[in-house]
């Protein structure tokens, strides 16, 4: 599974002399500089270029997923390797698994949104009030929707052009997200009484829950927006040097505020899930969730400063912590231990990165 | 003081009084693609404030660099104070008495000007620092700095630029240093801080330190040197030259006397064709005044000035990336929104900004995506990028302009300066720009790589397109470009055809005050 745009096979690298030779004569050190360039780049050996894919750079996680499937096995056997409780780790994932995919593109794009949970939070309870259920299941949505988008909105407005630094912008609206869900909640957990609502948490299409359908469709359409679209490679090119994306005549601008807002969009589509999942509307859902979903991008390869990373690595991160919560659950382990589990694997992952990185030319 | 003797012929050396405090022999630093220093020599004695001479790129900042710590030579022998040494780290030249003034003021903004001046060498006792002793000793660096008005406690970062040089100076001081380094120290201050300045110096020398001291400004050098060191192209090519005898056309030969030879293709093509940009009044308050400028289709227009001269902020300024206070941008007669450069890209101008790698590139991504970075839409279908399509027309371009090596889908940090230049114009080259700004084309670009960059800016010309070369090399500019202004302190104070210019002229016309 290839998080990167495919290449066609590497040119052989003395495929260089031929060509020099035609073009003229160039100075003896233009000759030797070329090679020792070409040396340098070593992309061109097949392991360069298999550490340089997706699939490379995450075989890592993958190695973890693995090496916890093993441990699941040994500890809690038929337990945790049955279906049924594969499916209930994919359905934990789901929710956060969605937010990671917007906090993806944000982190990627340079940028951080702390703000994703309780806005998920509020989007949940604007979309679950006595009010707005009246209008049924449709308008439910499109109001979790349009709360997670325009949060985002405001967000992007205010670090783009408002050019304020987007961990002070999304921790305050963290904050107001929060205040406003308690207000129009009243701190009460609202109950979904909508039928439709409810029941796409226990809907099951081919023995699987509809929720997991819903996070592969969002892990699905992100990634070709991050891969295939001029949307995703500008968000690369911000990430990496938004400087010289603004003088290459990209609005930088423009974009950034939309990378918000697509975080946002995650957080509505989160909040019907969650809304679902546990029959309500509340302020106290979310919380910590982006720690989490940071958490997970973070050891999904992506780089905190932006420009680069991939999505599979970041649902791979989700699945390792949700597939860690699953095995303490199962062994009936302390959720205190699984944290600082969590935490080591984190600074492990890390580690080990900041070592690829430094061997990198 | 070393003795100024009226009747020391140019060329000839100062006499010597004793031994020099500092002697560097045959210092050679190299850098990926540059040999930014080939075997400089110069000698310091106490007691004398030492002039360093030489064009931008000659070599002068890497050797005070060497001089203080910050690069380790590749060759070549450092003696300071009858030692011979090496300095591992700006720490260890600074622990023997070496203090050095950037251009780039090395100070932290947010602590107050006391703690500047002290860092890394704060009173302490059992490891609690002495604020008040701090405080007195830099009120004390300040009144004898005659800045009595910079209250110790203030936070740096309020001072203003000429301030925080006080504060670099101070910080000089207390270290008690022998031999004080400043590059272009007058640069931001005003006439009655530079005479401030002197007297500070002069104060100095008297105490037995030596001064190193770099500008571009003549008549400072006459004022406050003894000796001069010419620098070129890496190398020591006069030394001990009397800073006061020394006529001014003898020094300026010297500092543009030609070791390299630039090739620089011939003027070919006809007349240039109608006016495409057309600059009127431009300005920005702080960086330039009243520009006004027009390029024809095919013309290469220079423009000629020192670093802070303000000939960068006009580029940017007519691109966009700044916004314009006064004046208007016109492209082919349509006025620009001012501050918007994706406007001014869909106008057809296309910028190949100065700092190369954090301006222009995407370092970590192949050259490909970097080339089509601009036109990206051109390759996409409703949104969808084909990448087929974008790296035929990458390899299109860059086969054109010769980028090496050929592969595009290798990154473009792999590759040497003058071709990710080449990838820079290739960018341009795709988006099909009908005005090409050009901000130091060939700077870390090594001198093989450089005809090849003159050429290729002279065949886009011939091609139709409008180029604008800024550069502080003046070869450069009166070798490319068909029309030259030379821009000092944020005017155009001069503008000729190239070829009824020369070098010295020029010179003289960037560095103000200068009488040939």
């Amino acid at each position: 599974m290839s998080d990167r745009t495919p290449v066609s096979p590497p040119t052989p690298t003395g495929a260089h002399g031929p060509e020099l030779s035609k073009t003229g004569a160039p100075a003896a050190d233009e000759h030797q500089r070329v090679e020792r360039a070409a040396r340098e780049a070593g992309g061109d050996s097949a392991a360069g270029r298999l550490l340089d894919s997706g699939a490379g750079r995450n075989l890592g996680l993958v190695a973890v997923m693995v090496l916890l499937g093993v441990v699941g096995a040994v500890t809690a056997g038929e337990r945790f390797l049955s279906v049924p409780n594969l499916l209930t780790v994919l359905t934990q994932a789901s929710i956060i698994g969605v937010i990671t995919v917007g906090v993806t593109f944000v982190i990627i794009g340079g940028g951080i949104d702390l703000s994703v949970g309780k806005v998920m939070a509020l989007s949940s309870v604007w979309a679950t009030t006595v009010a707005t259920q009246a209008y049924g299941p449709l308008v439910m949505v499109l109001c979790a929707l349009l709360v997670g988008a325009g949060a985002g909105l405001v967000n992007g407005l205010l670090i783009a052009y408002g050019r304020i630094v987007p961990f002070i912008v999304t921790l305050a609206m963290l904050i107001s997200a929060q205040g406003l869900a308690e207000q129009i909640s009243g701190r009460r957990s609202q109950i979904v009484t909508d039928p439709t609502i409810a029941g796409i948490a226990t809907t099951r299409l081919l023995g699987i829950p509809l929720l997991i359908y819903i996070f592969a469709v969002v892990v699905a359409l992100g990634w070709v927006l991050l891969n295939r679209t001029t949307f995703g490679r500008r968000t690369f090119a911000i990430g990496g040097n938004s400087e010289a994306a603004r003088l290459a005549g990209l609005n930088v601008r423009r974009h950034t505020a939309a990378l918000y807002v697509l975080s946002g969009l995650c957080c509505g589509i989160a909040a019907i899930m969650i809304a679902s999942l546990t029959t309500t509307g509340s302020s106290t859902h979310g919380t910590l969730y982006e720690l989490d979903a940071i958490a997970a991008v973070i050891i999904g390869g992506t780089l905190l400063t932006g420009g680069r990373g991939t999505l599979i690595g970041s649902i791979l991160g989700v699945l390792v912590f949700t597939t860690i919560t699953n095995l303490f659950v199962l062994n009936n382990l302390a959720t205190e231990v699984q944290n600082i589990a969590k935490g080591a694997i984190i600074v492990v992952a890390v580690l080990i990165q900041a070592r690829a990185r430094r061997a990198d030319p | 003081m070393a003795p100024t003797d009226p009747h020391t012929r140019p060329h000839t050396e100062v006499d010597m009084p004793d031994t020099p405090l500092l002697s560097m022999r045959g210092i050679v630093k190299e850098f990926p693609g540059v040999r930014a220093l080939d075997g400089v020599d110069l000698d310091v004695v106490e007691g004398e404030v030492h002039c360093l001479l030489g064009q931008n790129g000659a070599g002068k900042s890497t050797l005070i660099k060497v001089l203080a710590g910050a690069h380790r030579p590749d060759a070549g022998e450092v003696t300071f104070a009858g030692e011979v040494v090496s300095f591992a780290s700006p720490q260890a030249a600074d622990a023997a008495g070496i203090a050095t003034i950037h251009q780039e003021l090395d100070l932290v903004p947010g602590i107050s000007v006391a703690d500047n001046v002290m860092l890394g060498h704060e009173p302490a006792r059992f490891g609690f620092t002495r604020d008040r002793a701090a405080e007195e000793t830099t009120a004390a660096l300040l009144r004898r700095l005659g800045h009595p008005e910079i209250r110790p406690r203030r936070e740096l970062g309020r001072l203003s630029a000429a301030g925080q040089q006080v504060v670099s100076m101070a910080r000089a001081l207390a270290r008690d240093a022998r031999l004080i380094v400043m590059d272009e120290p007058s640069a931001v201050l005003d006439p009655e801080e530079v005479r401030n300045l002197f007297r500070v110096i002069r104060e100095l020398t008297a105490d037995g330190v030596a001064v190193v001291y770099i500008s571009h400004r003549l008549e400072e050098i006459r004022e406050i040197g003894d000796r001069v060191t010419v620098l070129k192209d890496g190398r020591t090519v006069a030394r001990n030259l009397s800073a006061r005898d020394t006529p001014t056309a003898e020094v300026i030969t010297l500092m543009t006397g030609r070791s390299i030879e630039y090739v620089f293709p011939e003027r070919t093509g006809g007349p240039p064709g109608d006016v495409v940009l057309d600059v009127e009044g431009l300005g920005r308050p702080g960086e330039f005044t009243d520009v006004s400028f027009s390029v024809r289709e095919g013309e290469i227009v220079g423009l000629a000035g020192l670093v802070g001269s303000g000939r960068s902020e006009i580029l940017e300024t007519v691109y966009g990336a700044r916004k314009a206070a006064a004046g208007t941008v016109r492209v082919e007669g349509k006025a620009l929104r001012p501050g918007s450069v994706p406007a001014a890209v869909r106008a057809g101008l296309g910028l190949a900004p100065e700092e190369r790698k954090s301006q222009a590139l995407l370092l970590g991504e192949p050259v490909y995506r970097n080339v089509t970075l601009s036109a990206m839409s051109r390759f996409a279908r409703s949104g969808f990028v084909r990448e087929d399509a974008e790296r035929d027309a990458a390899r299109t371009e860059t086969a054109r302009l010769d980028v090496r090596p050929a592969d595009v889908r290798r990154p473009a940090r792999t590759l040497s300066g003058g071709n990710q230049q080449k990838v820079v114009l290739a960018r341009w080259l795709l988006q099909g720009c009908k005005v090409l700004l050009l901000d130091e084309p060939t700077r870390g670009v090594d001198v093989g790589a450089r005809s090849e960059i003159y050429a290729l800016i002279r065949e886009l010309a011939a091609s139709g397109v409008a180029v604008v070369v800024v550069s502080s090399e003046v070869p450069e500019v009166l070798g490319l470009a068909d029309r030259v202004l030379v821009v000092r302190e944020g005017r155009v104070v001069h503008s000729a055809p190239a070829d009824e210019l020369d070098e010295g002229r020029v010179l003289d016309l960037v560095m103000e005050g200068a009488h040939v």
